[in-house]
């Protein structure tokens, strides 16, 4: 294992707690200063955050590991460390919240400043959550996540129904995790019996081989929550509530990061701790995950309301991701991974425009659009291109991730592949019908045509995503060669595990000729 | 002659008993003196000090070895030092947060705070003792405080009816406990606990069907105090009718003292005799973790959604009583001293609300309470958070090693039955945050008035906070003293 001495990824989980105290400090009027002092905050974080990239050896091994006893008596470290599965979410989250706190310069007037404390303690336990590789702190920061999620809902969301978004979505959350705990348990006390060895180390329950029951139960019991914060399709009616209440960067913290632990959680335990289990809920996985493309489409068709629009499409988007990682080969799993990644930019870049134009005319219903192209031209084009990423247009990102997904699914289970494709087609259609109804046409509402263009902020928000967009889109292998030999890793013991069950059919098909004979 | 001198001797393990005997002796002779004990001043600063005293004598006694005091009438082991400092902790929060709203209560008297030593001494002693007889002796010493104090407000009729309720109720159980010593007595032939350990041991019980059917009785006795389903239907408009310092008092205090002589009683000894105990505390659990929960979904009054509450944590730590293991043990005492903190916590910020803020205890004079009283709206929150059991708090960490020690023990349906319950659970504390963090629509209902005195209302706060978040954050120490209070 690669270890170093200098705590890179402690500083970086921590880093915004710097600005928490700095913020907490500053008098109450102060709005601007704040916002300043998180901007600057998360900034720093992101540069610090840079280096991570550079240093990183194309290895499947943890690097940056540091690993420090917590509760000894039973078991608990401090063990943090990234793999090519982590390292370009932790990238990602860092790289969102600054774009997250410009987004809300001008949106959030009204209790800035604990509003920017919530905001920071939110980075800090997303950061960790991709980070532990302890399962104790794992479920901590998965936990400490909920209650600033939380109140960003509750109290900065829309007046109307955030009560009940912001409880569905702490009660949803709440249930699954508490399963995920009693999960981590039974692995805990049975590594214990096995191996004398008390630990809730990750890496050495890697090592662990279970009984199929056993493996079984823990996959349900870790996929639940899994499945929740994703939202596969029969947990998903808390997302577009929770969407369509939350604040403008709320939304984006949202679809951009929070929604990528529930898909990182099933590649680091699922997939990894009970192959068998994957094995045997392969299928029904994709099945889901094809409904879920499916239905989430045409649910996008007859939306109203922009965000709730952009919110569905991450119920399908998200589909994609989870066909690809339950694909189980090194295509499905890559194109997982980085459609992880594009969606956090994509579906991030969407909420903010969503956002910029709901700061100008106060409204997201579709119908009260028309035309925009005319009097936001900068808009319309910023727009155009996130659509055409979100479908998946050759030359951006989604494609990438869009293609090795069918690939992958094509590979592992050609009807699901089919299915899928259609999701590929129906994201055509309300995409570009939705862009077509609010930018082009006649303006029908006088308003609209009073409303201002994207100032430098703004530009200089959406110029970043832009960039990574087309990034991954030209050249995706910057990113995909870093995950690769992680995934080669993951996908190596589902090959082993085919080769064995493999040999023992042709074994028990031997004896069973051996006996006719 | 020699024997004086050893009571002399082992009066030093007894130290905190008898310095909150002492003191609430100097505050009642005190108040006797005409202008001394005026409005109860006095004797709130009298109690802290013996209390604080009480807590520090400690570090003597955790010096001492694992000792038989007074014939075999009590013990000085790590068990009942790890208990007394959590009832000490308890008693000194309660005596901070009382002030205030004894003074709107109209109970401003001394009395209140000897009532409070006393009851709080009859704990120690129940925690300290032994001998079957010596426990009951010191559950009607803190029994006829707590009556007492939970009536002490004389004017108001539902605190009156809450206390006649209690002491019947309570008389009922306590007949109970009685009655079950004499079985124990009968089938043993002796009530001190080491003996009947050491003969349950040897298997030489005679007549096993009376000591089960005596620790039945006894069972009874004490989860009628514990506020086990279905003994808790005193629970709720007891809680509601006691000052709320009170009923803080013995949603914490009671609750500690009686599972700890549970815990003495059944935990190495009756439990023993036979498997079946098991059956009937996974049944417990499971009816009073559920009904607790279920029934505070639906309550309006803040004191009793907080009383049912604490019937589903009396339901949680039943949880690690099946598990039967040691390392169930210490996450019950764990789990009893995060509770103090969290649990007075809450219910100090609800003083605040109810007697500093002259709100009524209901969820709507929580409204807005967060824009306006911005850092205890935070304390509260952090509060609820921890009995909800989330990460830091000391709740999440109490909540684990009691679950963990089920799953251990290969309960696993029961932890999923209990974490279900905390999903449940969670909706009604969350139901307290949003309206914490609602605006108001009457302005008039959080005023900012001059509040004389908070100052110990804060201190209060402070205290169960640090608690709260120190056992979430750096559990190590405390929770490795929990479980070497318990390995004998």
């Amino acid at each position: 294992m690669h270890e170093t001495n200098f705590p890179i990824l402690s500083i970086i989980i921590f880093f915004p707690i710097i600005g928490i105290l700095l913020i907490a400090f500053t008098e109450r009027k102060d709005g601007y200063l704040q916002k300043w002092i998180a901007f600057w905050t998360t900034l720093i974080d992101f540069i610090i955050s840079l280096p991570l990239f550079f240093a990183f050896k194309n290895v499947a091994d943890f690097q940056f590991v540091e690993k420090v006893n917590w509760i000894p008596s039973l078991g608990i470290s401090y063990h943090v460390g990234v793999d090519g599965i982590s390292l370009l979410l932790v990238l990602l989250t860092t790289f969102l919240c600054p774009i997250c706190i410009a987004a809300c310069w001008k949106d959030i007037q009204d209790k800035v400043k604990e509003f920017l404390i919530a905001f920071l303690f939110l980075e800090v336990s997303m950061i960790g959550v991709f980070c532990a590789l302890d399962l104790f702190l794992f479920y901590i920061f998965w936990e400490l996540m909920l209650v600033p999620m939380f109140l960003l809902i509750l109290v900065w969301g829309a007046p109307a129904r955030r009560v009940y978004a912001s409880v569905k979505f702490f009660l949803y959350t709440m249930a699954g995790s508490m399963m995920m705990l009693v999960g981590i348990l039974v692995l805990y006390f049975y590594h214990g019996k096995v191996t004398g060895d008390y630990t809730f180390d990750l890496l050495k329950m890697f090592q662990l081989k279970l009984p199929f029951r056993y493996e079984f139960w823990l996959f349900l019991a870790f996929g639940i929550a899994f499945a929740i914060k994703v939202p596969m399709f029969p947990f998903h009616t808390w997302l577009p509530d929770a969407h369509t209440e939350a604040p403008t960067i709320g939304s984006v913290i949202l679809a951009g990061v929070l929604l990528k632990m529930g898909t990182y959680g099933f590649v680091r335990f699922n997939l990894s701790l009970f192959p068998h289990a994957t094995m045997y809920f392969m299928e029904f996985m994709g099945i889901l995950a094809v409904i879920g493309i499916i239905y989430g489409a045409f649910m996008c068709l007859v939306q109203k309301d922009l965000k709730r629009l952009i919110a569905y499409s991450s119920v399908s988007h998200l589909g994609f991701v989870m066909l690809g990682v339950f694909a189980l080969n090194v295509q499905g799993l890559t194109g997982g991974m980085i459609q992880m990644i594009n969606h956090g930019l994509s579906t991030g870049a969407l909420f903010l425009l969503v956002g910029m134009i709901y700061e100008r005319r106060h409204t997201r219903l579709i119908a009260e659009f028309g035309g925009l192209a005319k009097c936001l031209p900068l808009y319309a084009t910023f727009f155009m291109i996130v659509t055409l990423s979100s479908i998946g247009l050759p030359g951006l990102n989604g494609f990438i991730g869009e293609f090795l997904i069918m690939l992958g699914a094509f590979k592992a289970k050609w009807w699901l592949g089919v299915l899928a494709a259609s999701g590929v087609i129906l994201a055509a259609w309300y995409m570009l019908w939705m862009y077509q109804r609010v930018m082009f046409g006649k303006v029908v509402h006088e308003v609209n045509l009073k409303l201002k263009d994207l100032v430098a902020r703004e530009v200089w928000i959406l110029v970043p995503l832009i960039i990574f967009i087309v990034w991954i889109g030209v050249h995706p292998n910057t990113f995909l060669s870093k995950m690769e030999p992680s995934i080669k890793n993951i996908v190596s013991k589902y090959e082993k595990i085919k080769i064995s069950e493999g040999n023992t059919k042709i074994n028990i098909l031997k004896n069973l000729k051996g006996e006719r004979s | 002659m020699i024997l004086g001198i050893q009571y002399i001797k082992d009066s030093v393990g007894f130290l905190p008993f008898l310095i909150l005997l002492a003191s609430g002796l100097i505050i009642l002779m005190g108040s006797a003196v005409s202008g001394f004990g005026d409005k109860g001043r006095y004797g709130s600063g009298v109690a802290l000090i013996g209390s604080v005293l009480a807590l520090l004598s400690l570090y003597v006694l955790y010096g001492l070895k694992r000792n038989v005091l007074f014939n075999g009438m009590l013990i000085i082991d790590k068990f009942s030092i790890f208990l007394v400092a959590t009832l000490l902790i308890a008693t000194i929060v309660v005596i901070l947060i009382s002030r205030n709203a004894i003074a709107k209560e109209g109970a401003e008297i001394n009395e209140y705070y000897v009532l409070l030593l006393f009851s709080s001494a009859g704990m120690i002693l129940m925690v300290q003792s032994i001998n079957l007889i010596m426990v009951f002796l010191a559950l009607e010493i803190f029994s006829l405080a707590v009556y007492v104090l939970v009536g002490i407000t004389k004017q108001k009729k539902i605190s009156t009816e809450a206390s006649l309720k209690y002491l019947l109720l309570g008389a009922f159980s306590a007949a109970f406990f009685l009655y079950g010593l004499t079985y124990i007595y009968g089938a043993t032939g002796t009530l001190d606990l080491q003996k009947i350990t050491n003969l349950v041991a040897a298997g030489e019980i005679t007549n096993r069907f009376y000591l089960l059917f005596g620790g039945t009785l006894v069972l009874f006795g004490l989860a009628f105090k514990i506020a086990i389903v279905p003994f808790h239907m005193w629970t709720p408009d007891v809680y509601e009718g006691a000052p709320t310092p009170i009923t803080a008092y013995m949603a914490v205090g009671v609750k500690a003292a009686a599972l700890a002589v549970f815990l003495r009683i059944f935990g190495h000894t009756l439990l023993k005799i036979s498997i079946n105990w098991h059956t009937l505390f996974w049944v417990l659990a499971v009816i009073t973790m559920s009904v607790g929960n279920i029934c505070a979904l639906r309550q309006d009054s803040v004191k009793r959604m907080l009383a049912y509450s604490s019937i589903a944590h009396a339901g949680y730590i039943f949880v690690a009583v099946v598990a039967g293991s040691n390392y169930g043990y210490g996450g019950i005492l764990f789990y009893l001293l995060v509770y103090t903190f969290m649990n007075l916590g809450a219910f100090g910020v609800v003083i605040y609300v109810e007697n500093l803020l002259g709100l009524k205890d209901d969820y709507d004079s929580f409204k807005g309470f967060g824009f306006r009283k911005p850092i205890i709206g935070l304390c509260m929150v952090i509060f609820l958070c921890s009995l909800m059991g989330l990460p830091p708090t000391g709740g999440f960490i109490a909540k684990f090693v009691v679950f963990s020690s089920a799953v251990k023990a290969g309960y696993i349906w029961l932890v999923v039955i209990a974490v279900i319950n905390s999903a449940i659970a969670a909706y009604y504390y969350l139901r307290l945050i949003i309206t914490i963090y609602t605006r108001a629509e009457e302005t008039n209902t959080v005023e900012d008035r001059p509040i004389e005195g908070s100052i110990y209302n804060s201190i209060g706060l402070i205290i169960s906070l640090i608690g709260t978040l120190i056992l979430g954050i750096i559990p190590y120490g405390v929770l490795q003293l929990a479980m070497r209070a318990v390995s004998l």
